[in-house]
């Protein structure tokens, strides 16, 4: 616990904690002007205004909505799989007519009602499964890789953006080396170098395991260097001084009085993140060096279509479809949060 | 501003520097560390079940037994003075600059890299063109006219091109303008130098599937910078002495609000010169992109070391300019 740290001051900096302006608050009077005269006027605290700013915004709802929908495909994915007896990774070559060089009877990919979005070519299995499938895969990743890399950035960001000097000039130094790194030509080469097993881990824990350090690990410096700027300005407003006045010492000043004032950036950047992670990894899977068969994923399901897509664009608009359903969904929810929580915006 | 420049150059110069170190631990000594021997490194390079005088022979023209500093002193050492490297029958010559030499086709890694740098370049100055002119254009004129029907359209498009991964969009260009109206087939990569018309005409799918996901991004991103500048008061100052509109936009408005696109721009490109993997594999284009997957699927140590530092150039390269254009344009930029 960094804020165990100062022991003597931990009672009054909680209550600093609570009366600490947040960043917004500075605003108040258009909050205010914004009730009616007419109901009794009552303080409203900034994640009320937002909720109230959001709900009026259609479109972020509705990706809101979708993204919990899709947050609980991917966790049931399993229990539906087993409930409805769906295997991904089922076999129906009575499907595929040989003549045609495997691919199956029927238009539109073999649609039927056994199968809503038809089987794939060679192999006959059923896509709607394999979308499902793929569904829990592409959101770990994503999550995860959007944990790492916020996790780092934002203590790293804080920590360069309180102490200023040395300290900010390492971290900042270190944030330009990884900048310069061309991202997917290294997550390329470290998921392929280390695809035979590491960690003591084979197989697909290993293979998502992978991916979200990959993916994580080298794109810290964009939150870093947002949270390093908000630290910047919030370093010198009155209830940082207030609390160091009161005997409060670095790491519960950064936890404790800074964090709180930074959940409104961090958690719209972590919702706009999202979403470029699941296009990263589904870019990696495209190229084959992430998610690899047999288990189904967005992009390795992108990655075999693409070798039909003359005969029959329906194996590449299903997962494709997917990928953007999803993408989009995430983009909105990230947008609505943007504008709910920012202050200047109405 | 002289020495400002200079400066600017030897900190990227360091940041190069920096990158290759890293890089070269990274493929180098991190395998190392995971436990893979000298002699499983050199196995590679030679038949299976090889003698171990065979393996000493390789260690020992490889340089692969001196430890690793040294290695990547002679690696820094051939950039600038080329380097010898006895393998096989005759010792063979690489050339300044010496990216190193691939052990698995017993080439130079450069002229082979340079070569399809064009490729790429090709690619990527297009694409960032059409997406530059398209993504602004579009951006300021939404922001002028916030909640128009122009506005909600093109945000509306942008916000689904950026949700769009361009290995679909590129497969769905194929599939409509190849394949079910072959306006646009037989797509290969030629020379600029050879035929322009046919130059362009190759790389209009691959420009256009990769400029929508970058343009839709420029516009989301010119749109909330314009709205930002043109509330702030000089806007209103200007409008006050009676300029014209159009400079108010252009003179003021755009100028301020292009600042942030710059630097983007200029870290999107650079990223993009080392290679755009996934456009490249989608449209079967032999750039330096393809040559990078190549060379990481043969595990050919020294291409993917070269390709990685070629890439890592380009971005440093792009910052670089970026941060001198700055320095020219924005008076705010401290020289000190």
């Amino acid at each position: 616990m960094p804020g165990t740290r100062g022991p003597a001051t931990v009672g009054e900096g909680t209550e600093l904690t609570m009366t600490a302006p947040i960043k917004t608050a500075g605003n108040a009077p258009e909050a205010d002007a914004a009730a009616s005269p007419a109901k009794k006027i009552e303080g409203r605290s900034l994640g009320r205004i937002a909720w109230t700013r959001f709900k009026r915004d259609k479109a972020a709802v509705a990706g809101g909505v979708v993204v919990i929908l899709l947050i609980l495909l991917a966790v049931l994915a399993k229990p539906i799989e087993s409930a409805f007896g769906l295997d991904p990774d089922a076999l129906n070559q009575d499907l595929l007519d040989a003549d045609l060089g495997g691919l199956p009877f029927g238009d539109w990919g073999g649609m039927s009602w056994d199968h809503p979005l038809g089987v794939d070519p060679l192999q006959g299995r059923d896509l709607l499964t394999r979308v499902i499938e793929g569904s829990w895969v592409s959101l770990l990743v994503a999550f995860g890789a959007t944990v790492l890399s916020n996790t780092i950035g934002t203590v790293l960001g804080i920590m360069a953006g309180y102490y200023g000097g040395w300290v900010d000039t390492l971290i900042s130094r270190v944030m330009d080396v990884f900048l310069a790194f061309p991202l997917l030509l290294f997550a390329i080469a470290i998921s392929t170098s280390l695809q035979g097993g590491a960690f003591g881990l084979h197989g697909l824990p290993l293979h998502i395991m992978v991916l979200i350090f990959v993916i994580g690990f080298f794109n810290w410096p964009y939150m870093g260097r947002i949270v390093r700027g908000q630290t910047l300005s919030l370093r010198e407003r009155e209830f940082v001084y207030a609390a160091r006045s009161l005997g409060a010492r670095g790491p519960f000043i950064l936890f404790k009085e800074l964090l709180p004032n930074l959940v409104g950036p961090i958690l719209v950047y972590s919702t706009l993140l999202i979403p470029t992670n699941i296009l990263f990894e589904a870019g990696l899977s495209f190229l084959g060096v992430g998610i690899q068969p047999p288990q189904a994923s967005w992009g390795g399901m992108l990655q075999d279509a693409i070798r039909y897509y003359q005969v029959d664009p329906q194996y590449m608009v299903v997962p494709g479809v997917a990928i953007f359903v999803t993408v989009l969904a995430f983009n909105l929810l990230g947008d609505g949060l943007r504008d709910a929580l920012d202050p200047k915006s109405n | 501003m002289f020495a400002y420049i200079i400066r600017r150059i030897l900190a990227a110069a360091v940041l190069l520097l920096v990158v290759s170190a890293v890089t070269f631990a990274i493929f180098f000594l991190l395998p190392r560390l995971a436990g893979e021997t000298v002699d499983q490194l050199a196995t590679q390079y030679i038949g299976k079940n090889p003698s171990p005088d065979a393996i000493a022979a390789v260690k020992k023209n490889l340089g692969l037994d001196q430890p690793l500093y040294t290695q990547y002193w002679n690696f820094l050492k051939g950039l600038v003075s080329g380097a010898e490297y006895k393998f096989g029958p005759e010792p063979a010559t690489c050339h300044v600059p010496c990216f190193g030499y691939s052990f698995k086709n017993h080439l130079e890694v450069w002229p082979e890299l340079s070569k399809r740098i064009p490729v790429t370049l090709s690619l990527a100055i297009g694409a960032a063109t059409l997406w530059l002119v398209s993504g602004v254009a579009t951006g300021v004129v939404s922001a002028l006219r916030p909640r128009s029907i122009f506005d909600r359209i093109s945000m509306g498009i942008a916000l689904a091109g950026v949700s769009l991964p361009v290995f679909f969009t590129g497969a769905l260009l194929l599939t409509v303008f190849s394949y079910e109206w072959p306006i646009l087939d037989n797509l290969q990569y030629v020379n600029f130098t050879d035929d322009p018309l046919m130059w362009a005409r190759n790389l209009i799918l691959p420009w256009i599937s990769l400029a929508f996901l970058y343009s839709a991004l420029y516009a989301r991103l010119t749109r909330a910078g314009m709205l930002e500048t043109m509330s702030e008061d000089y806007i209103r100052t200007a409008r006050a002495k009676g300029l014209a509109e159009r400079k108010v936009v252009t003179r003021h408005g755009l100028r301020a609000a292009l600042t942030p696109i710059v630097t983007i721009f200029g870290m999107d490109l650079g990223l993009l010169l080392g290679g755009a993997l996934i456009t490249e594999q989608v449209f079967s284009l032999q750039g330096v992109g393809q040559f990078a997957v190549q060379a990481i699927s043969d595990n050919d140590l020294p291409k993917i070391l070269g390709t990685t530092l070629l890439a890592a150039f380009f971005i440093v390269l792009c910052n670089l300019v970026v941060d001198l254009l700055y320095a020219a344009v924005d008076p705010r930029v401290r020289l000190s």
